[in-house]
């Protein structure tokens, strides 16, 4: 009986959910994994790229980190169509408010702005909710650095580490595992993150092109925000399969002892 | 006919205006209050049309209010100014325009003491001091030859009662009573009102 109330986004099904909300998050599990991590002199986002062919034209530098203003980065999992309205909204909303007010728009409201714009599409009649999660980092001179994610339904929250997307139970467990609440640096940060997507990413080796990565840190009153490239995010991963065959290493010693 | 004050210093930021309401040559009052309290370390002085006026200082005051109930947090005083700004000159184009001038004294962490000037054609700058009116013309060579940043409490106000001595003196308009604050960390604080009185003693 659930098809009854599948095709229309506003019905309430009798268990009183909403099916085509539900069904939008569901097409975000599918779709490539983003991370963000939260530390006391900066903030990181990195995200799975799946477009590799070698074919493809070099167009866009990044596939899904994008910069909305002088002070926020985001980056989507979902239908990249429906997430492209989104950033330009995103953008749209804090240009806004720079003409309005002449500073730029605190973390908080752009992501509730939006997330006004997603929760319209759930309810009002004849359009499907935009398949799109994003997570959102940034600074203001009202609560500091601030990592946000906000998903189809509307619904939005502040985390410390978070990741969505593929596999974005699993990476949050070990996130949660292995983040140090207050002691965290941002070279923490950029490690935990490649331990946590290869972790997570289906595949035997990570490779730079798979990996986007883009971070955000606060320097003489201006935010810079910096997205890595290959080479450096190549460094990251070479020290990541060091550090992790030392480790197997010394397991495998410590079991011939024993 | 009106006259609005501002002068800046190292920590705090003075704003006074004359208290006279007048149609055209006849004087209806002269305890009217001509500054509004927009948020906890924001004051602006408007003078112009005189409905105007009114309108819009609580236009733009309710609207900050609304700011605060929606995110917790105020509007800094250039944001503030800004968003007044703007609104100035939005309306300057469409067909109710208003007649306002005003000036907007705040305090904030970041930045400290400021004070804007902005007119009906909402021209907008950051002074250190500035007036409106009639009043401009004396006080102006007052504030330049007596201002220093790093004066204190009451030898600021002694440079304001200066600037009002001398509209007292020179002007030939009636403006007897003017009514002071000083905005600095710890917010809005009335002072003694300037009048021909509080002068002579």
């Amino acid at each position: 009986m659930a098809r009854r109330y599948d095709t229309r986004t506003t019905i309430f099904s009798p268990e009183g959910r909403l099916y085509q909300v539900e069904y939008a998050m569901e097409a975000i599990s599918h779709a490539g994994t983003c991370l963000g991590i939260l530390a006391n002199d900066g903030i990181l986002l990195a995200a799975e790229r799946r477009n590799t062919n070698k074919l493809l034209d070099e167009v866009f530098t990044s596939e899904k980190i994008y910069k909305l203003n002088e002070d926020m980065v985001c980056s989507v999992a979902g239908i990249t169509s429906d997430a492209n309205v989104l950033t330009n909204e995103l953008r749209l909303i804090g240009q806004r408010y720079l003409f309005q007010y002449g500073e730029s728009i605190p973390c908080e409201q752009l992501v509730s702005w939006l997330c006004d714009v997603k929760q319209a599409y759930t309810q009002y009649g004849g359009k499907r909710p935009f398949g799109v999660s994003i997570l959102y980092m940034g600074w203001d001179k009202h609560y500091g650095y601030q990592l946000y994610q906000s998903d189809p339904s509307g619904n939005y929250s502040g985390w410390k580490a978070t990741c969505i997307g593929n596999n974005s139970a699993a990476a949050i467990s070990s996130l949660k595992q292995e983040y140090k609440e207050g002691e965290m640096t941002l070279k923490d940060a950029k490690s935990l993150a490649v331990k946590v997507l290869s972790k997570t990413l289906d595949m035997t080796k990570l490779t730079s092109e798979k990996v986007e990565m883009s971070t955000l840190t606060r320097k003489d009153g201006k935010t810079f925000i910096n997205i890595l490239a290959g080479t450096e995010v190549e460094a990251l991963i070479s020290e990541f399969e060091k550090t992790e065959a030392a480790a197997a290493e010394a397991s495998r010693k410590e079991k011939a002892t024993a | 006919m009106e006259c609005l004050i501002g002068i800046q210093f190292k920590d705090y930021v003075l704003i006074a205006a004359d208290k006279t309401n007048a149609h055209s040559i006849i004087v209806m009052k002269t305890d009217e209050n001509k500054l509004y309290k927009l948020s906890n370390k924001l004051v602006m002085a408007v003078s112009g049309e005189s409905g105007d006026t009114t309108q819009f200082a609580e236009y733009i005051s309710k609207n900050i209010q609304l700011y605060k109930m929606r995110n917790t947090y105020e509007l800094s005083p250039l944001e503030a100014a800004n968003f007044t700004r703007r609104n100035l000159a939005d309306a300057l184009r469409s067909r109710s325009p208003y007649h306002v001038n005003l000036l907007l004294a705040g305090y904030d962490e970041i930045r400290g003491p400021q004070l804007y000037y902005m007119d009906y054609l909402a021209s907008m700058a950051k002074v250190k001091y500035a007036a409106h009116g009639y009043g401009g013309y004396f006080s102006l060579s007052i504030m330049d030859r007596n201002y220093l940043e790093n004066l204190s409490l009451e030898q600021g106000y002694d440079v304001m009662k200066k600037c009002v001595q001398e509209v007292h003196k020179r002007l030939a308009i009636n403006l007897p009573n003017f009514k002071v604050q000083v905005i600095d960390k710890n917010g809005i604080r009335d002072l003694e009102d300037i009048t021909m009185e509080s002068l002579k003693a």
